[in-house]
């Protein structure tokens, strides 16, 4: 491979398609690594803090899109103090320095503020792609600077973030010449929206393919969305309220008829039952639906609606579909691939939503399934053996017993056995949460079949150190590990400590682990930071004198080349 | 069908509130503020709690522990905020406007007015109604499924326009479906048909 020119190692290195190879290839030599460096395009930091920002733009002067993920996972639950971390200023700095190429940038768990949002927007000529995932720290304002200055934008794509309202001009932001848009989604926004600069807006971009409404937008309005733009394929509908006798009804289902290409669907924020047959004729083509956020909608109507989308893949609904719903679907959906079931009472003290029954019977009904996310009342280890044998392509399995530590409500034994089954028989499994009752057991069957395991997610669980040490050992390609409210302490800690080394991050909080224990894993791996998070209150013994014996309450861990960090708050410890 | 004290307890059971089910939540704060107190166990559940309220029952390991404080357990359910949120402002938007609905009995020459954000439940509604329109009829009102001896069913228009008997979905949809009520007359509502 030497006596060829760089240019046709280039053209060979673009034949890889995932990041991990050409991290592999670039290690060969230093003209691999020249070369892999200069014709990269695409970077992805699953860590904000693993590396300095310089230090990417640096080596990959030619970056086009770059990807960046901040808090850890448990920050969803608001198990991470407001202020802990992730801004995403230092990255679109760097950026802006270094790469002024960039054509994409993807966040995720990041605090974005609206002057990182100017400066991206005035500072990369060619800027296509802001996706922005459950970030925080923006407004409408900085919306209208992306609108405003990015002039080749394709996609704005914000999926559930925390955004301050300051008025609906931002989308009037978006000037007559800009064309190009292909994907637009603004459903988290919660203030109002100028309808005639989005019918104009849309006019105006022939590709628009994905549109996904705030709330704020009506259904007239919508209406006259579709009618603009009927080769949509992927439908956010707004709030979906109409008065079934109205003539705005018949016009939108007139309207949705005409939308042959639609595959996908969601919004539905305030529609009532009567509403949904204006999407009955395009539900035969739907691969895709999100209902989780139309609490209004009972169990007798998802039915109706269900029964008619033969082809979907991809269904996320509330637990008020209730077993005999979800029989429904395994009767219907048989190209099922991903499910997900929400909690429409979070607090779990309501009408017997979900419970092993309908997984059963999807899983009997839908060979296909691979991706679960399912929030119920109870489950039975005889279920999850049979779920296991039904389906044994799960790539993600996510378990959410409402009630913490509930056994098998028929034994009444742990859900150990159940779990490894399904540890056992999904040899591609990458992802698994657990809950109800657990024991160190359910850990031994992880450490032994997880193989392709990634990321676990343990609450609530174990009986002892030897449930953490089982996982530690066994699964070989585990890359985050985020354990809350179990019985873990420094012994299973420091067990294995070059073991963090191979994984982006572990989390643990309301465990036994010591500040002891944090201070001595942090000396043995100088290329970890272990975060000690603490926050103040006045009855707090801690803050005064620290103890090595005291419990720490939340300790971040994970490998970094950049030392520690220096925008840590007063409440965070880098040890 | 007949109704009993036990029926109208187990519609109880089925009502929705917080706590776990399987457990006697403890009783009810009086309907003055019963808006503040769900209010105040939202938040709550959003607050960082100090690290002292471990997870309640991590010791004994059984259900007897403050059934309250486990719903109040820090981050758990894993729901992502975003979501808890987009709920907790709809359930504001509606605990924040009174339901008023007209309420007809046959026979009365008047209608009255009632907010049904005010009862928690079918039996307050029940005993409500009774003492309202006690004054035009000779024996108590029946309410729920079925007779019991009673001239009276109450019956409700739903947002389809249907008439619908009292008493067969949970409360919280009864709520949000409910247009108006009518107390109808027992010989009117032998023709009725049962609820789909």
């Amino acid at each position: 491979m030497t006596y060829f020119p760089e240019e046709v190692v280039e053209h060979i290195f673009d034949f890889l398609a995932t990041h991990r190879d050409r991290n592999t290839v670039s290690t060969v030599c230093k003209t691999w690594y020249r070369v892999e460096r200069l014709s990269r395009r695409s970077v992805f930091v699953g860590n904000c803090y693993a590396v300095h920002p310089e230090r990417v733009v640096a080596r990959f002067p030619g970056l086009r899109s770059l990807t960046v993920k901040g808090k850890p996972h448990f920050a969803d639950f608001n198990l991470v103090p407001h202020d802990w971390g992730g801004f995403a200023l230092p990255w679109i700095e760097a950026a802006a320095r270094g790469c002024p190429g960039l054509e994409e940038l993807r966040m995720k768990r990041m605090v974005v503020s609206d002057e990182s949002l100017e400066l991206l927007a005035r500072s990369f000529p060619n800027f296509k792609v802001l996706v922005l995932i459950s970030c925080e720290g923006f407004s409408t304002d900085g919306l209208a600077a992306i609108a405003t200055y990015c002039r080749v934008l394709r996609e704005l794509d914000l999926q559930e973030n925390e955004v301050e309202d300051r008025g609906p001009q931002w989308l009037s932001c978006f000037p007559d010449s800009c064309t190009s848009l292909v994907s637009l989604n603004f459903a988290c926004l919660k203030g109002e929206v100028n309808a005639g600069s989005l019918e104009r807006l849309v006019a105006r971009c022939p590709n628009l393919r994905t549109l996904r409404l705030s709330r704020a937008v009506s259904v007239d309005t919508l209406s006259k969305i579709l009618a603009r733009a009927p080769h949509l394929v992927d439908l956010g509908t707004g709030s979906f309220t109409i008065d079934h006798r109205a003539e705005a009804y018949h016009k939108v289902m007139g309207n949705f008829i005409k939308c042959k290409s639609l595959r996908s669907l969601s919004g539905f924020w305030d529609a009532a039952p009567h509403c949904l047959p204006a999407v009955y004729p395009i539900c035969g083509n739907l691969t895709g639906l999100n209902l989780s956020y139309a609490p209004a909608i009972q169990c007798a109507d998802l039915i109706k609606l269900i029964r008619q989308c033969s082809k979907l893949q991809r269904l996320w609904i509330l637990d008020c579909i209730g077993d005999k719903g979800l029989a429904v679907v395994a009767n219907t959906c048989k190209e099922l691939q991903e499910l997900r079931v929400f909690p429409s009472d979070f607090y779990g003290g309501g009408i017997a939503a979900v419970t092993e029954e309908g997984l059963v019977a999807v899983s009997s009904g839908c060979p296909k399934l691979n991706s679960l996310l399912y929030f119920c009342n109870q489950m039975t280890n005889a279920a999850l053996i049979t779920v296991a044998k039904n389906c044994p392509h799960f790539t993600r399995f996510r378990l959410c017993i409402l009630d913490p530590k509930k056994p098998d409500p028929v034994t009444n034994q742990p859900l150990d056995e159940g779990f490894g089954a399904i540890v056992q028989s999904c040899k591609d499994l990458r992802r698994l949460s657990l809950s109800g009752l657990l024991t160190d057991r359910v850990f031994l069957y992880i450490g032994m079949y997880a193989e392709r395991l990634e990321m676990l997610s343990i609450a609530f669980a174990g009986d002892s150190d030897k449930g953490m040490v089982y996982v530690l050992n066994g699964c070989k390609n585990l890359r985050k590990l985020e354990i809350r409210d179990s019985p873990f302490g420094d012994a299973a800690l420091l067990e294995d400590v070059g073991k963090y080394e191979t994984m982006r991050s572990l989390w643990m909080s309301s465990c036994d682990v010591t500040l002891g224990g944090c201070k001595a894993l942090a000396a043995k791996m100088p290329g970890l930071n272990v975060e000690v998070i603490n926050e103040m209150d006045e009855s707090d013994e801690m803050e005064e004198n620290p103890c090595d014996l005291d419990k720490v309450e939340k300790m971040y861990v994970y490998r970094t080349v950049a030392g520690p960090r220096n925008d840590a708050p007063d409440f965070v410890w880098t040890l | 069908m007949e109704v009993t004290a036990s029926d109208l307890d187990n519609l109880k059971a089925t009502e929705l509130r917080l706590g776990l089910p399987g457990i006697d939540a403890p009783e009810k704060p009086a309907p003055v503020s019963p808006r503040g107190s769900k209010r105040a166990l939202l938040v709550s559940n959003e607050e960082c709690w100090p690290g002292k309220n471990k997870s309640p029952e991590a010791d004994s390991g059984g259900q007897e522990a403050q059934p309250m404080a486990k719903a109040q357990v820090v981050g758990w359910p894993p729901i992502r905020s975003y979501r808890k949120n987009s709920f907790k402002a709809r359930k504001e938007e509606m605990e924040a406007a009174g339901l008023f609905v007209k309420v007809s009995m046959d026979g009365a020459p008047y209608l009255r007015k009632i907010d049904l954000k005010v009862y928690q439940d079918y039996k307050e509604l029940k005993e409500a109604l009774d003492n309202m329109f006690r004054c035009f009829s000779t024996g108590e009102l029946s309410g729920m499924q079925g007779c019991n001896g009673s001239e009276y069913a109450i019956t409700y228009e739903d947002k389809d326009g249907d008439w619908m008997l009292v008493g067969d979905v949970p409360w919280e949809m009864f709520m949000s479906s409910c247009k108006r009520l009518r107390i109808m007359r027992r010989s009117e509502a032998t023709g009725m048909p049962s609820s789909p």
